[in-house]
């Protein structure tokens, strides 16, 4: 007999393993299906790990500027390797952290290449072999995506890297060329420039972190440049050739300028492809949308009964706070289905998800840029205070940063904020909830914000708007 | 902690009421579900009713006081464990002015603080709070977001009739974008029902309320609106100013519908139930509007609603004014349920003991004048409403018969105000013309 469920999760990434728990949590009795590591490429191979090796980054960018704070400190060094040990052992932590929450919840692991052989029915291939058939009344997709390629010249993990190589080198790159400027891209770039590398970046769109605000791109990229980044957008790589020990790459500017070099190491960060191989889509008669991710309803429903889908295996933002949501949203639906009446879930406000890129300067967005605000036709008040007006920032020797916040005249609307600076991914919950709550300029000028801190510039930016603020 | 006791809204729209009478007195012992005091809103009177449990210290607006607003805090109960010390002392100050109408700013100076001669006039005078514009509610309390209230108050949409999306029913900005301005208060009394307001009252020296009329030095009495009375005003004015209204006026033969209601009654008397002509009229309505179901409609700026359901407003002319409880499914239901549900609606309406539910909505509406001896008149229409049909009074009339020749028949007139913007004249017409058939032919009524 096959074990039976409530609910399958295939694949226990941040949308898988929070979907899980929170069936769990609604009564239902869960498994969870993941071939690899529990926690899925977010804490492990992703999200987490990267932390930690930008927070080493960070250290090193602080001990190398100690005499700006009056200390000194000589022979600072990078050792690469004890860099990515301790983000390995972060992971790890995190990892483990993901198996006490299983079995906390009682959500049953099941380890192996899940396929869904018919709605409800899940084939269960384990690394021995051994196949197992598990059944559901419900089952999620989770099953997350990898990084996109480039067609002429795959990954190898030796001179040309995706996110997993770059997180785990064994020596650092002399010369590095990133290709792509997303939040990926952008955060090795920073990432290998503090840590001592020469970083080339390039974009194909005419600014770098092209989703967000055109005034953060502008700041970063001449922050980055100041930082010692070379960077060239609207601007396409060719990969010439890859050598034992280094690539050639020819980059073509819009318009026309060619020129040749040499890079020891390439980091392709060109976007994602969702992972949709081999777990029975094609059997099922599984539709795709439009960029061939799965299609589901505001709830996760895909088209076949039974069949769920959430986190980057569907539209967009691919992120992994975005999966987690959808995971709540699709375990509480199925939940209601099964005939719970006390579960209400909402469906996911897109215009509410946050994006962060932890690069130095930190990048936090939320909401619609001005350009997008504008050509939706609202009518605009736009705030913008810089880190230069704020007293925390100045004795934190941050200076450099703003937040830009933009309004509906009409309603008051908070339509969107976009930070640059020191902190800033922490700050933007403070929006978040604001925009969830559907706040009004009105609530967040009577909100009395804490001194000496960073957040005072989010009131000041408010203020800025309405032509009130106090410090500029 | 001393509870205060405010002003309740007994109705989504209620903004301010009269509290007509206390039903209990400083120093009682309450508890949950006693009746505390009696109100009177806009359209009914109602029986207050305790949530908490105390004992009460004070009543700080006294019985009988009008225009109290929502809000205010009308009594203040001492917990049940606590000392109801405090009452006494409330009691021993009767004299004490209280703001019957806004809760007293709190800036009232210190009477003992300062010599009274010189503080007084010389204070600068503290600026009371000015209330904002106030997106304040105006009902029980509505759970909305910020944005959605704003946006509320832009589109002039009653909250308190919309259903919340957002969690625990929150309501959120979509709720209010896709909502019909038009919902905006309780349905509205129709203007034709004029009691002479009891015989001119014997000369008194003119006491002057109000500089909006100018005294032209003939004797007056000003006397105080009541709530229903400003509703009435609000709503036709309403009505008038922004619904371009079309009359269409058709005679109705009577002598079939009177023979039926003569018929049904003697099948009926055992039941107790008595069919009345309007009985007979508000099903033909009901139906006349399932048939044609284009002046079933509500406009709603740039939406146009279509009802599936019939529910008709019948004006009731009551003491001080006019009020009109909803048959719901009109066109649906037999005429003795009509009969009946008529007949316990009007009753509770004369005695002012309607709920909101029972007089708010309605699709179109129906206003009789035929026992007041009027031939013909032409309603207001009760927006956001798309028609109401005013009839005249039944009376033997010459008639050309249907062989030509000329004969006596039982006739009314039936004048349909129609909501010009939703409704065209010839939809108007098939309606006049579908009623007509249904009461001249009216076995249609019985199925």
């Amino acid at each position: 007999m096959a074990d039976s469920y409530d609910v399958i999760v295939l694949g226990s990434g941040p949308g898988g393993y929070v979907a899980a728990i929170r069936a769990s949590q609604l009564g239902l009795k869960t498994a969870i299906v993941e071939r690899e590591l529990l926690g899925g490429i977010c804490l492990n191979w992703g999200c987490i790990p990267t932390k930690a090796l930008l927070r080493s980054a960070e250290v090193l960018h602080q001990m190398k500027h100690a005499k700006a704070y009056g200390l000194s400190a000589d022979n600072v060094a990078a050792d690469i390797e004890a860099v990515v040990a301790r983000s390995r052992g972060v992971a790890k932590q995190l990892n483990q952290g993901v198996t006490f929450l299983m079995k906390k919840n009682k959500v049953t692991v099941h380890m192996g290449q899940g396929k869904l052989t018919a709605p409800g029915k899940l084939e269960v291939t384990s690394a021995d072999g051994k196949v197992e058939e598990i059944t559901a009344k419900h089952i999620i997709i989770a099953t997350g995506a990898r990084a996109r390629e480039l067609p002429k010249a795959k990954s190898d993990g030796k001179r040309v890297w995706t996110y997993r190589h770059a997180m785990t080198p064994s020596e650092l790159p002399s010369k590095l060329l990133v290709i792509g400027s997303g939040a990926i891209g952008i955060e090795f770039a920073s990432f290998y420039n503090d840590m001592g590398s020469d970083v080339t970046v390039v974009e194909m769109l005419d600014r770098i972190v092209p989703v967000e605000d055109a005034e953060v791109s502008a700041f970063l990229e001449k922050a980055l440049k100041k930082q010692g980044l070379t960077i060239h957008s609207s601007t396409s790589v060719t990969i010439d050739e890859v050598g034992e020990g280094s690539v050639k790459a020819t980059l073509k500017s819009k318009d026309g300028k060619e020129t040749t070099g040499e890079y020891s190491h390439v980091i392709v960060a060109i976007g994602i492809v969702p992972n949709l191989e081999n777990i029975g889509l094609e059997e099922l008669k599984i539709e795709p949308d439009k960029r061939f991710h799965i299609k589901a309803d505001p709830y996760g429903r895909t088209n076949v009964p039974g069949v769920w889908a959430i986190g980057d295996c569907v539209d967009g933002p691919w992120l992994a706070h975005k999966a987690s949501h959808e995971g709540v949203t699709a375990a509480e639906a199925i939940a209601q289905e099964l005939g719970n009446t006390e579960v209400h879930p909402h469906p996911l406000d897109r215009g509410n998800i946050p994006g962060c890129t932890y690069c130095h300067p930190q990048i936090a967005s939320v909401g619609l840029t001005e350009a997008k605000a504008k050509e939706a036709g609202y009518e605009l008040k736009v705030g913008n205070f810089p880190f230069i007006g704020n007293g925390k920032a100045i004795a934190l020797g941050e200076p450099e940063g703003f937040i830009k916040t933009v309004f509906d005249a009409k309603t008051g609307e908070l339509l969107g904020a976009h930070m640059i600076g020191a902190e800033v991914t922490e700050l933007i919950q403070g929006y978040i909830v604001g925009k969830t709550l559907e706040t009004t300029e009105a609530e967040l000028i009577q909100s009395v914000f804490p001194h000496p801190t960073l957040s005072e510039m989010m009131h000041e930016s408010v203020l800025a708007a309405y032509g009130r603020a106090i410090h500029i | 902690m001393p509870i205060s006791i405010k002003m309740p809204a007994l109705s989504p729209t209620m903004k301010e009421g009269k509290l007509a009478k206390w039903l209990v007195k400083v120093g009682d012992k309450v508890s949950s579900g006693d009746i505390m005091a009696e109100i009177e809103t806009d359209k009914a009177t109602m029986e207050f009713e305790a949530v908490d449990e105390g004992t009460i210290t004070s009543l700080d607006v006294e019985g009988g006081t009008d225009n109290v607003q929502v809000g205010t805090v009308i009594a203040t109960l001492a917990g049940e464990d606590e000392d109801a010390a405090p009452a006494p002392k409330a009691e021993a100050k009767p004299a004490e002015a209280k703001a019957p109408e806004q809760p007293t700013p709190e800036v009232q100076p210190e009477p003992a603080a300062q010599p009274p001669e010189k503080a007084a006039p010389e204070a600068k005078p503290v600026p009371a709070p000015v209330p904002e514009p106030a997106t304040a509610t105006k009902g029980e309390r509505v759970i909305a977001s910020p944005l959605a209230k704003r946006i509320a108050q832009e589109k002039g949409v009653d909250l308190a009739s919309l259903r919340g999306s957002g969690p625990n029913g929150r309501i959120i900005k979509t709720d209010v974008e896709g909502a019909d301005p038009g919902k905006a208060a309780a349905p509205a009394p129709q203007a034709e029902t004029k009691p002479a307001p009891a015989a001119a009252p014997a000369p008194v020296a003119s006491q002057k309320l109000t500089d909006a009329i100018p005294d032209f030095g003939i004797p007056f009495a000003d006397q105080k609106l009541s709530g229903m009375r400003k509703v009435i005003a609000r709503r036709l004015t309403e009505s008038k100013q922004t619904v371009p209204h079309i009359y269409l006026t058709v005679d109705v033969r009577l002598d079939a519908l009177l023979k039926l209601r003569g018929e049904l009654n003697d099948a009926l008397a055992d039941r107790g139930v008595k069919l009345s002509v309007n009985d007979l009229l508000i099903k033909a309505l009901g139906a006349a509007l399932i048939a044609v179901p284009k002046c079933n409609v509500a406009f709603g700026g740039d939406v146009m609603r279509q009802y599936a359901r019939a529910d008709i407003s019948v004006a009731v002319s009551i003491p001080g004014g006019l009020i009109t409880p909803i048959i719901t499914d009109a066109g649906g239901k037999g005429l003795a349920q009509i009969s009946t549900e008529m007949g316990a609606l009007a009753a509770k309406a004369k005695e002012g003991k309607l709920l909101p539910s029972e007089y708010q909505g309605g699709t179109a509406s129906l206003s009789n004048m035929g026992m007041m001896g009027i031939k013909q008149f032409e309603a207001v229409i009760n927006p956001p409403q798309g028609m109401i049909m005013a009839i005249g009074a039944g009376e033997k009339r010459p008639w050309v018969m249907a062989d030509g020749s000329l004969g006596v028949a039982t006739a009314m007139c039936a004048t349909g105000s129609f909501d010009h913007r939703a409704i065209d004249g010839a939809d108007g017409a098939q309606l006049m013309g579908a009623f007509r058939e249904l009461v001249e032919k009216p076995l249609g009524l019985l199925v």
